[in-house]
């Protein structure tokens, strides 16, 4: 994807590349290279014409360079400074090559540029701008050894983007935990915050092989998981080795978003995961505080004599990336996510970026103009204004007034009126309500990478992939989903021998199934593996001590012990799953959206795991009846059917309790006028006019009396507010066409009422 | 299956309130005159088509929609016990906005019988709450200011919504009760 630009620009962003390749070959102490003299040169001539920011920048470069030709050796300090700026230049050339206004230069770099221009005596101000290009410097220890890390080619970049979008989350995270850990290394909860999300970045990683990443953050969770067990006090050298991984991962997060948004797609650029990696394990393997004293001063010597094992693991770690692509190519993106990129980059982009250039330059050196992250607070009120737009234009078109004025005219616009409001109704609830699918699909990649990894054999099926929900319900239930899936790979599906020795075909299966119950969007996660033993979970949980021995528990209880934290059945550790994080952090996470996850499993037979996650927004087709002078909506998903009551055909069970004859099966019935408190004329009893409305909830079903259908119409539930929860008859509220307010009933709880509390009215 | 009337719940540790000097909105409920402060008031609507939610309590008028935003209405008149009249022209709804509640800032509706006026009370204006012995529930009542021979109760709609979702709560607990999964009779078997 390299921009195919004639000119110098073009030129440059070549030269950059060499650069950075040059630059990934060359560790920190050797002599400086001579290709990279070259390549500065050339690049300097190149960029005589540039704006005055680039030509700034090349100067500064080619000083830091230079002082350290000066002496002899490549510093780590100029290398880190220059895999900094080599992003910043790559998007300088490229908003120069469209024409694009470039913001200034980092501040930074000023200092090495001017001494570098007038070619003074400098090194004060070399050192300074050098190690000031990087803004965490100081919580990174020089790092010697460097690592060309492949970055990932022909990926989905939907699932890349979502990944990076998280990414970033995540990293805010862990900076938010270590500041409290560095003033309380001790502080459990923190611990367990920063633990979490670098196994949630692992898991992440993992779904899109990011192997190098993968390898990372396993070595921070398990400093993490280390301090967890109280095995290692985080001291200083803990919390800088952690910090510094942060970095490495947002650095190469950004390095991705730029990829993505077209910036050499492909290229590599050098991390010192490597060298982390070795830090991590020395500090690991000897905890003594001798070591800890000794290694600190290394922040200022910068070379404790790199021994052959971070050579050898860059060689292996670079060997683990090479067959990245291959794997790459089957998921195909929705066309519209990989449309819109290269689309809208040049146009929408332009403003912002050299804005968001300036600002975030040092680490995040492009940002992905991809997308707008926007607040869901001012969507909601979008769509709700745009709502009231579409009520007032129909009051508008059918305003008795305007029948009787009749020019052509005035109805054309009118139509066009409508067609605009409509449209843009359409427009404004498609913002929020994203398929469920994308999601579903990321799922199927993981389960393939889990087969293979485990050595299993899964089939995973998707149901109900079209069923729509929230953009922000969607990134809530990811993390949730895999860890799930995850699980159920690897705890549930045994291997194909194990199975067919249990008289079950060698193929595991795990169902996904998503649809709309009661106002509530259900997730199943269904997998015919080996079951949950109560047993096992019993003496597991007794072991971590969250149960007593001797504590009566049903089947229920113990099965939902699993998601205690700290509780793990897994019998060794593999990269994928059985820290015991997994579904306590999925509870977390679900309860987080005020849902809820339920386990159910038949030993032997297989697990299903279900989400219920409940609409704060989302549109449902709705079958509006009328009760009294009143309007109510029942989601058409759960109407079985509906007719005419005829006289008769109610059965009075002791004087109360009415039930109607339903294809053969008996049914209780719930007036729902009575039931609702409506003050309306009571009706009389069974002949009287009024329609059935057949509702089911699970397996269950019940009729509901009401006075009329009245339509059906799309509406977005909205929530009822605080006053209100909890009033179990409704699942929410919509606006009805004519502005005004129509309760949605909650057909799960009137299903399940018990019928005295129906009748006692 | 409704409560007749509203068992006013139990807060706990209600400090009683100051009312702070400021501008404030006088509405009339009945013969008599309130204060809401001012800032706490977003707008004034006409009374519109109200949606009545069932088994609320009789002061929660229902829900209504305002520009796409759906918020609750609870009539003061019922609130504070006060005969119910019939509905005029000057009958309106002040929209105002809760603070310091879990959730953010939410939006809460009023019926009333009018507004008259924006008053601003000083210090010196506003006495404390004089102690009724018992007679009324004086909770949400923050003071007593006077403008010349006219004494306008000052009231808390803070105070009000949150006892109203305490009593939500309450009703809500003793449904739920009723529906739990465990208490369900098998339906379908005849």
């Amino acid at each position: 994807m390299t921009p195919d630009v004639p000119g110098n620009a073009a030129r440059a962003s070549d030269l950059l590349e060499q650069l950075a390749l040059e630059l990934a070959f060359t560790a920190a102490g050797a002599a400086v290279p001579p290709p990279i003299g070259d390549v500065l040169e050339q690049l300097t001539a190149t960029c005589a014409a540039a704006p005055e920011p680039i030509r700034q920048a090349v100067t500064a470069c080619r000083h830091w360079v230079a002082e350290d030709a000066a002496h002899g050796q490549l510093t780590a300090e100029t290398i880190r400074a220059i895999n900094d700026w080599q992003p910043w230049m790559v998007a300088a050339a490229l908003a120069w090559d469209r024409g694009q206004p470039l913001a200034g230069m980092p501040a930074a770099w000023a200092a090495a540029a001017e001494a570098g221009l007038f070619a003074g005596n400098a090194s004060g101000g070399a050192a300074s701008g050098a190690s000031g290009g990087r803004s965490s410097s100081e919580v990174a220890p020089a790092g010697e050894t460097l690592d060309v890390t492949v970055l990932p080619e022909g990926f989905d970049d939907e699932m890349t983007e979502l990944f990076c979008a998280e990414s970033q989350d995540l990293l805010q995270e862990v900076e938010q935990g270590v500041l409290v850990l560095e003033r309380n290394p001790a502080d459990a909860a923190s611990i367990d915050v920063v633990f979490r999300v670098f196994h949630t970045f692992k898991g992440n990683a993992g779904v899109l092989k990011l192997v190098v990443l993968q390898r990372l953050t396993h070595e921070l969770e398990s400093v993490l998981d280390a301090a967890r067990r109280g095995k290692l006090v985080l001291g200083r050298e803990a919390i800088d080795l952690i910090l510094a991984g942060a970095d490495v991962l947002r650095r190469y997060v950004a390095e991705i978003l730029a990829q993505l948004a077209g910036h050499d797609r492909g290229r590599s650029i050098p991390l010192p995961i490597p060298d982390l990696i070795e830090r991590v394990q020395r500090l690991l393997s000897d905890r003594s505080p001798a070591l800890g004293a000794a290694a600190k001063p290394a922040v200022s010597t910068p070379a404790p004599a790199p021994p052959p094992a971070p050579a050898h693991a860059a060689q292996r770690l670079s060997q683990a990336a090479v067959p990245v692509a291959p794997l790459a190519a089957p998921v195909t993106s929705p066309a519209s996510v990989s449309a819109q990129l290269p689309v809208s980059a040049p146009a929408p982009a332009a403003p912002a970026t050299p804005a968001m250039l300036a600002a975030a330059a040092p680490v995040t050196p492009v940002a992905a103009p991809g997308s707008v992250r926007v607040d869901t607070l001012k969507l909601d009120g979008l769509i709700d204004l745009v709502g009231e737009l579409v009520v007032a234009q129909s009051l508008v078109v059918q305003s008795p007034e305007l029948t009787t004025v009749g020019s052509a005219e005035l109805t054309r616009c009118l139509g066009q009126l409508r067609g605009i409001t409509s449209d843009l109704q359409r427009t404004a609830m498609s913002l929020r309500m994203v398929p469920i699918g994308g999601t579903f699909r990321r799922m199927a990649r993981l389960v393939r990478d889990l087969a293979v990894e485990l050595g299993k054999e899964i089939d995973l099926r998707l149901e109900g992939e079209e069923t729509e929900l929230d953009r922000t319900l969607v990134e809530e239930l990811a993390d949730p989903l895999v860890h799930m899936i995850r699980n159920s790979a690897d705890h549930g599906i045994e291997l194909p021998a194990a199975r067919v020795a249990a008289g079950k075909p060698p193929t595991g299966t795990i169902t996904l199934r998503a649809f709309h119950q009661g106002g509530f969007i259900v997730i199943k996660i269904e997998d015919d593996g080996r079951g949950l033993s109560a047993e096992r979970i019993r003496a597991k949980a007794v072991e971590r001590g969250l149960v007593q021995p001797d504590e009566p528990l049903e089947r229920a209880d113990i099965l939902d012990l699993i998601f205690r934290p700290g509780f793990s059945t897994a019998e060794q550790i593999t990269g994928l799953s059985g820290r015991g994080v997994g579904m306590d952090v999925v509870r977390r996470g679900i309860e987080g959206i005020r849902g809820k996850v339920d386990v159910s499993s038949v030993e032997g037979r297989g697990t299903t795991f279900t989400l219920s996650v409940p609409l704060t927004l989302a549109i449902i087709d709705g079958l509006i009846v009328g009760v009294g002078d009143q309007r109510y909506i029942v989601p058409t998903l759960s109407v079985r059917e509906s007719f005419r009551l005829t006289p008769g055909a109610v059965t009075t069970i002791q004087g109360r309790g009415e039930v109607v004859e339903v294809r053969g099966r008996l049914t209780p019935m719930l007036r729902l006028g009575r039931f609702l408190g409506d003050p309306g004329p009571v009706a009389p009893a069974a002949g009287s006019e009024g329609i059935v409305v057949v509702v089911e909830s699970g397996q269950d079903c019940r009729c509901l009396l009401v006075d009329d259908l009245l339509g059906k119409q799309e509406v977005v539930i909205k929530s009822l507010g605080d006053m209100f929860r909890g009033r179990t008859a409704f699942a929410g509220a919509a606006i009805l066409g004519d502005g005004r307010v129509g309760l949605i009933l909650d057909v799960n709880a009137l299903v399940k009422l018990k019928s005295a509390a129906g009748d006692a009215a | 299956m409704h409560p007749s009337t509203t068992p006013e719940p139990h807060l706990p540790h209600l400090q009683p309130l100051v009312a702070k000097p400021g501008k404030y909105l006088v509405i009339t409920l009945g013969g008599e005159s309130y204060g809401i402060p001012v800032l706490a008031v977003r707008e004034i609507i006409r009374l519109c088509p109200i949606t009545p939610v069932a088994n609320m309590p009789p002061h929660v008028r229902g829900v209504i929609n305002l520009r796409g935003k759906i918020i609750p209405l609870v009539d003061l008149r019922t609130r504070f016990h006060l005969p119910t009249t019939d509905e005029h022209d000057r009958n309106c709804i002040v929209v105002t906005q809760l603070g310091g509640t879990a959730g953010g800032s939410r939006l809460y509706g009023v019926v009333v019988d009018g507004v008259e006026e924006v008053a601003s009370f000083g210090a010196s204006d506003i006495e404390p709450t004089p102690d009724f012995g018992g007679a009324i529930d004086v909770r949400f009542i923050t003071g007593m200011a006077k403008s010349g021979h006219l004494v306008r109760t000052l009231i808390d709609l803070d105070r009000i919504a949150a006892a109203d979702l305490v009593t939500a709560a309450v009703a809500q607990t003793s449904v739920h009760q009723a529906l739990t999964p465990q208490a369900l009779p098998q339906q379908d078997s005849p």
